[in-house]
């Protein structure tokens, strides 16, 4: 069983829940309140004034903020950042090569055990084939990630992805995590540092930010026991930054974490990209626990509201963080585009495939049409970019940077 | 607080239009074009302000079924995908039994209300409406019911060869409680001739809900939003309503409907986004200063975008909406019932205070005792 986090001053009292698992621990202060709460005036001159706020701080905001304040200040920095007024979106494909996975984690309805009869792994052609299709319809980036396979490593992969680097050289092997590097690492009895170097010799071009979880440790050793560290995800990150490549961040809360753990995870990432500023992006989603093998011990999903203030907050908090990309696979796409206004530049990836999230029963059709239609509407010129961030489409005369993996190494851009 | 949203509607362009809000004043046509033009952020900040000032935190729900009696509809609107002709596939039409049926199936469930619309089936005789009415109450002598949209009431009138006036006295008698806001459509006739020319005219919905409530009965209006209409006439719109309500007060709330393109005749039309939804809601709050609630119809607008437009002006979601058809076939993918439960749910996320009411907002029950109290009238302060 999960060990419940201390409550949290549950300001409007206990209630039912429609699935009957227990309500989220977390309580949304209420929106009118906020207007008088001066510590919330004060953080948001800050903000203002381009001055960094500190995980005291953010935790009041969290805490006291009404989702316009949030959503304002979010908007703020974004704008800021991103003055050219446009919101960037990738051509992708997710393709899971596997689903056997060693770490049993009870919020993923993904994975089967070695030897489950649902247990698979993709042929080569099955992956040649998705990704020829994606090829055609001119996508940039090929997501891929799989379970921690107990005898897929290093050399399986580096061989996938130097064939796919060969046949489609337009498409960027985005692939693997932090927790499969150091899986293959601890499996291959080698250092992580020759891992990464490998299979970036193999055509690896960047890392996605999955796994991260939360980056705290008594909430991975209740929803991830199994799975890397919060020290050691955070080193594999600075080793793949120190090797050459870029990475992103990631975030999935709304399960067991406290609030100041949320604003935890968000300092441990501001803190290693002061370090390297090897990330390229941050982006978070809520927990979808219905259906997954330990649903049971999660609460309630949290609503969108709760995506929305904790997305303007990352925006707000993670000022060297050039881009925070919203995850309308698990929000959909009307949320997709209110994120817009709460801090996100960025709308992902087109999927055109995605298992591990519509296996937990959410799955958001998109198209490019779509997309764009949605940036549009919202005020924006969308764009289509690469895996390092750099515009792609040619549509537009302006520069495009980062153009390809070498100039987007970490370092390079400073 | 006042002088940060004021601040952020200077920067908008809009900061004429705030000091008026806060003034309360009536904003013109012509600010409501500028509204539609205006940073979102700004926009929904000051109808938050209006908002909180009427209702604070409260936001309502109800506990309430929908009953579509028939699917016959000789309109032909084009931005319907409910309507049937007679003898086509699918066509329906409830027996009074059937409609009876459809209560008693939800009577152990804590339905307060009943919302009853449909097609307009000329062949329908006058008593079929009473029996309709007859027949819920019968089963269901508690339950309220909210029914007939103006363009019913006219065919209902029309089928008894008298005045509407007489007319509503006996619906009443029959078990009508109040009337729903749907049908209004956008009252400019350039748009009514181009997609629903066998409709109502803008004047006659008017006339039609002005008699509604010169009956004493309470209604609610609509617009129906995202699809040819000109930011204008969506003005246009809102001040007709402005107006009918300055005259008889008989709005209780108004409901901003999203056009959705599914098997509709304009299914090339992308129907509105949720920004697009969003600032409805707001526009509608800041224009319709005479008018109590702003309703987030969440069927409809996913609930997301209706939790959302709790800080963008909706102080009301609707409710647990059980049997709801026509919005389905146009291919909104809400799920058909969302348990109480959830409604009190995302209200609480979204940082407001859930209150049950009835259809005409007697408080049933209260998260916030002290500020709603169960057994009164929900308390609206004026702007």
């Amino acid at each position: 069983m999960i060990e419940v986090a201390s409550a949290t001053e549950a300001a409007q009292g206990p209630h039912e829940t429609p699935s009957g698992r227990r309500p989220q621990e977390w309580r949304s202060p209420l929106a009118s309140a906020s207007k008088n709460d001066e510590v919330v005036a004060r953080i948001a001159g800050k903000v203002e004034d381009d001055q960094r706020i500190s995980a005291e701080e953010a935790l009041h905001l969290h805490d006291h903020a009404d989702l316009l304040t949030l959503g304002r200040l979010a908007d703020i920095v974004r704008r800021r950042k991103h003055p050219e007024n446009r919101v960037t979106y990738i051509v992708d494909r997710n393709i899971n090569p596997t689903n056997v996975c060693l770490t049993d984690c009870g919020f993923c309805a993904f994975y089967r055990s070695p030897g489950d009869p649902e247990a698979y792994v993709l042929s080569r052609t099955e992956i040649y084939d998705k990704v020829s299709e994606l090829a055609r319809l001119g996508g940039r980036q090929v997501l891929m990630q799989g379970g921690h396979h107990p005898r897929i490593l290093s050399e399986w992969w580096g061989e996938l992805i130097s064939d796919l680097r060969e046949r489609f050289p337009d498409v960027n092997s985005h692939a693997l995590s932090a927790p499969e590097l150091d899986h293959f690492a601890q499996y291959e009895k080698r250092p992580i540092e020759e891992v990464i170097r490998d299979l970036k010799a193999a055509g690896l071009g960047s890392v996605p930010g999955a796994g991260a979880e939360m980056l705290v440790e008594r909430v991975r050793k209740i929803i991830a026991p199994k799975k890397t560290t919060t020290d050691r995800w955070l080193d594999v990150h600075r080793k793949i930054h120190e090797g050459g490549l870029r990475s992103s961040a990631t975030m999935m809360f709304g399960h067991v974490e406290t609030a100041a753990e949320r604003v935890e995870h968000f300092q441990r990432v501001r803190d290693l990209q002061d370090e390297t500023g090897g990330f390229t992006a941050f982006i978070s989603w809520t927990c979808q626990p219905d259906g997954v093998p330990e649903e049971q011990d999660y609460p309630e999903k949290a609503t969108p509201a709760v995506y929305l203030r904790v997305q303007a907050l990352s925006r707000i908090f993670l000022d060297n963080v050039d881009n925070i990309q919203t995850s309308y696979v698990t929000q959909g796409m009307k949320m997709g585009q209110m994120s817009l206004q709460f801090g996100a530049n960025d709308f992902g990836g087109t999927m055109l495939e995605e298992n591990v999230v519509s296996a937990a029963g959410c799955f958001h059709l998109s198209s490019v049409q779509t997309v764009e239609h949605l940036i549009q509407s919202a005020g924006f010129t969308p764009r289509q970019r690469n895996s390092w961030y750099g515009l792609v489409d040619e549509r537009h005369d302006e520069p495009v940077f980062p153009a390809n993996r070498e100039d987007a190494a970490p370092g390079v851009r400073a | 607080m006042s002088s940060a949203i004021q601040t952020q509607a200077a920067a908008a362009g809009i900061g004429d239009i705030a000091e008026r809000v806060f003034a309360g004043e009536r904003l013109s046509r012509e600010d409501g074009v500028r509204l539609y033009g205006a940073d979102l952020h700004a926009v929904g900040a000051l109808a938050n302000w209006v908002r909180e000032r009427k209702h604070g935190d409260l936001t309502y729900f109800n506990v309430n079924q929908h009953v579509n009696y028939t699917n016959v509809c000789n309109k032909l609107c084009r931005f319907c995908a409910f309507q049937r002709l007679p003898g086509q596939e699918g066509a329906y039409v409830m027996k009074p039994e059937e409609v009876a049926e459809k209560i008693r199936a939800q009577l152990d469930e804590p339905v307060t209300e009943v919302h009853m619309v449909a097609g307009i089936y000329p062949k329908l005789p006058y008593e079929y409406y009473l029996d309709i009415l007859r027949a819920v109450k019968e089963v269901r002598p508690g339950i309220h019911i909210k029914a007939f949209t103006m363009i019913e009431l006219m065919q209902i009138a029309r089928r008894a060869k008298k005045p509407l006036a007489e007319v509503l006295p006996e619906l009443v008698e029959a078990g009508l409680g109040s009337c729903p806001g749907g049908g209004a459509e956008v009252f400019a006739d350039r748009v009514r001739d181009e997609g629903y020319d066998k409709k109502n005219t803008g004047d006659e919905w008017i006339d039609t809900a002005r008699t509604v409530h010169q009956a004493g009965l309470h209604s609610n209006c609509t617009m129906l939003h995202g699809h040819i209409e000109t930011v204008e006439e969506r003005v246009d719109h809102l001040d007709r309503l402005r107006l009918l309500q300055d005259e008889t007060g008989g709005f209780q709330t108004y409901i901003p409907l999203s056009f959705h393109p599914d098997n509709t005749e304009w299914s090339h039309l992308p129907g509105p986004t949720a920004l697009e939804e969003l600032r409805e809601i707001a526009v509608s709050r800041l224009l319709l200063d005479n008018i109590p609630h702003i309703k987030a119809y969440w069927i409809m607008l996913s609930i997301p975008v209706a939790q959302m437009a709790l800080a963008y002006g909706a102080d009301d979601v609707d409710g647990t909406v059980v049997e709801e058809k026509i919005y389905h076939e146009a291919g909104a993918t809400t799920p058909q019932k969302v348990l109480r439960a959830e409604l009190v749910q995302w209200i609480r996320d979204a940082g407001r205070i859930p209150v049950e009411r009835d259809t005409i907002y007697n408080v049933l029950w209260s998260a916030d005792e002290a500020l709603a109290p169960v057994g009164e009238t929900a308390p609206v302060s004026r702007v």
